[in-house]
This record gives structure tokens, C-alpha cells and sequence, in this order.
């Protein structure tokens, strides 16, 4: 199981890697909160990973709240973003 | 190890290798729409398949809940958030428009649309 969880966060740590790549570089603000939303999704994955392999289901609080997070904040850049090009 | 042992890893790696698709996807695609494409459908994909890997190991039922809410969150949450990010990238237009083949938003016959009543008229709709 400690094999698991090990391949596991390399290949988490690469999708956030790429992520964050997007997030610095991504020419327009859209490409950055997709980025930013699936960046937040790795970290829930993570958690989730975490909580699977070692048992211990503490944080599982914050996987919900990381969740609501990523939409609510997906949606108020979006409905930002729109606003702006409209003008 | 165990056959739920198993069985859950492989769900695990799966879910893993679905966040590392997304991600590869986020870096490679040339443009935002196709970056969404990638970024969204295995993501969703991913989750659902980490949270059964993690129904299967963990040995407390009472954390099934929790996991099994952000799934159920996340599939009813992803289409509307992706919707409205590249509704807004549309209309602030970014994104490889010219490279689109169907380009309903730009027909109208929507609340806000580019024959709504506040910026045109209403008629002439091919409905």
C-alpha cells in the first residue's frame, strides 16, 4: 500500500505541476482558472489518496470544503471575466 | 495484500492517471476550449474512480459519505462551471474562435443573446 501511495503522489505532483504551469503562463485569464480549478482538484485527489491509503479519514472535512471552493471560486472569476468583456 | 486491496489500488492509480491525463492535456493543448476538454472529463473520471478506491480501503463506513458528497458534487458541479467559463471566454473573447465549427452563441434565440431585446430585435430567429 506504501508502494501505491508513493506512485500515486508522483504522478499527482506531476498533474500539479503541469498545472501550475498553466496557471503562470496561460495567456488568458480563462486558461488560468482552469487551470486553477484543476490544480485544486489534484489537492482534493490527493487527500482523498491520503485518507485511502493511511485509513485516517480526518481530513476528509477538507475535501469537502475544497470542493465547494473550486466551484464557487470557477464561477465568480467566470461571471467576472464576462462582465468585463462585455464592456 | 488483500483482493479489496488490490482491486482499490487499482482503482486509485486509475483515478491518479486520470488527473495526470488532465494535466498533460492542460500543458499540451493549444487552446483554451480543447484545454477544458482535457481538463474536465478526466478530472470528473478521475474522482469518482479515487473516491471508490477510497470506499473500498477505508474501514470506517461513516467517512463513505463524505467521499462519495464530493462525487456526487463534483459530477453536478464540473458541467456548470465549465459551461460558464467558456461561455465567459467566449464573449470576452478569448479562445481559438475562428477555429470553431459550430458556433451557436453567435445564432442567438437565448436570454442575452445577440438578438435579445436590449441589443436587437427578436425576430428573424430560425427556430
Amino acid at each position: 500500500m506504501t508502494v501505491v501511495a508513493i506512485v500515486c503522489y508522483v504522478g499527482l505532483a506531476v498533474a500539479a505541476a503541469a498545472c501550475l504551469y498553466r496557471l503562470v503562463a496561460g495567456p488568458s485569464v480563462p486558461d488560468r482558472v482552469v487551470a486553477l480549478d484543476t490544480l485544486l482538484y489534484v489537492v482534493v485527489i490527493g487527500i482523498a489518496v491520503a485518507a485511502a491509503t493511511s485509513g485516517d479519514g480526518s481530513f476528509l472535512g477538507v475535501l469537502v470544503a475544497a470542493a465547494l471552493l473550486a466551484f464557487v471560486g470557477t464561477t465568480t472569476v467566470a461571471r467576472f471575466v464576462e462582465g468585463r468583456g462585455s464592456q | 495484500m488483500s483482493a479489496v486491496e488490490v482491486v482499490a489500488s487499482a482503482f486509485l492509480l486509475g483515478g491518479v492517471f486520470l488527473a495526470l491525463v488532465a494535466g498533460v492535456g492542460l500543458l499540451r493543448f493549444p487552446d483554451l476550449f480543447s484545454r477544458m476538454h482535457a481538463a474536465t472529463k478526466p478530472a470528473t473520471l478521475g474522482m469518482l474512480l479515487v473516491v471508490i478506491g477510497g470506499v473500498l480501503l477505508m474501514p470506517d463506513r461513516s467517512h463513505d459519505a463524505k467521499l462519495l458528497l464530493v462525487a456526487a458534487f463534483r459530477f453536478l458541479t464540473a458541467p456548470v462551471a465549465a459551461h460558464m467559463i467558456g461561455r465567459a471566454a467566449y464573449r470576452a473573447g478569448t479562445g481559438a474562435l475562428e477555429d470553431l465549427v459550430v458556433d451557436e452563441l453567435s445564432l442567438g434565440g437565448y436570454p442575452g443573446g445577440p438578438d435579445a431585446p436590449p441589443s436587437g430585435p427578436a425576430s428573424a430567429s430560425s427556430s
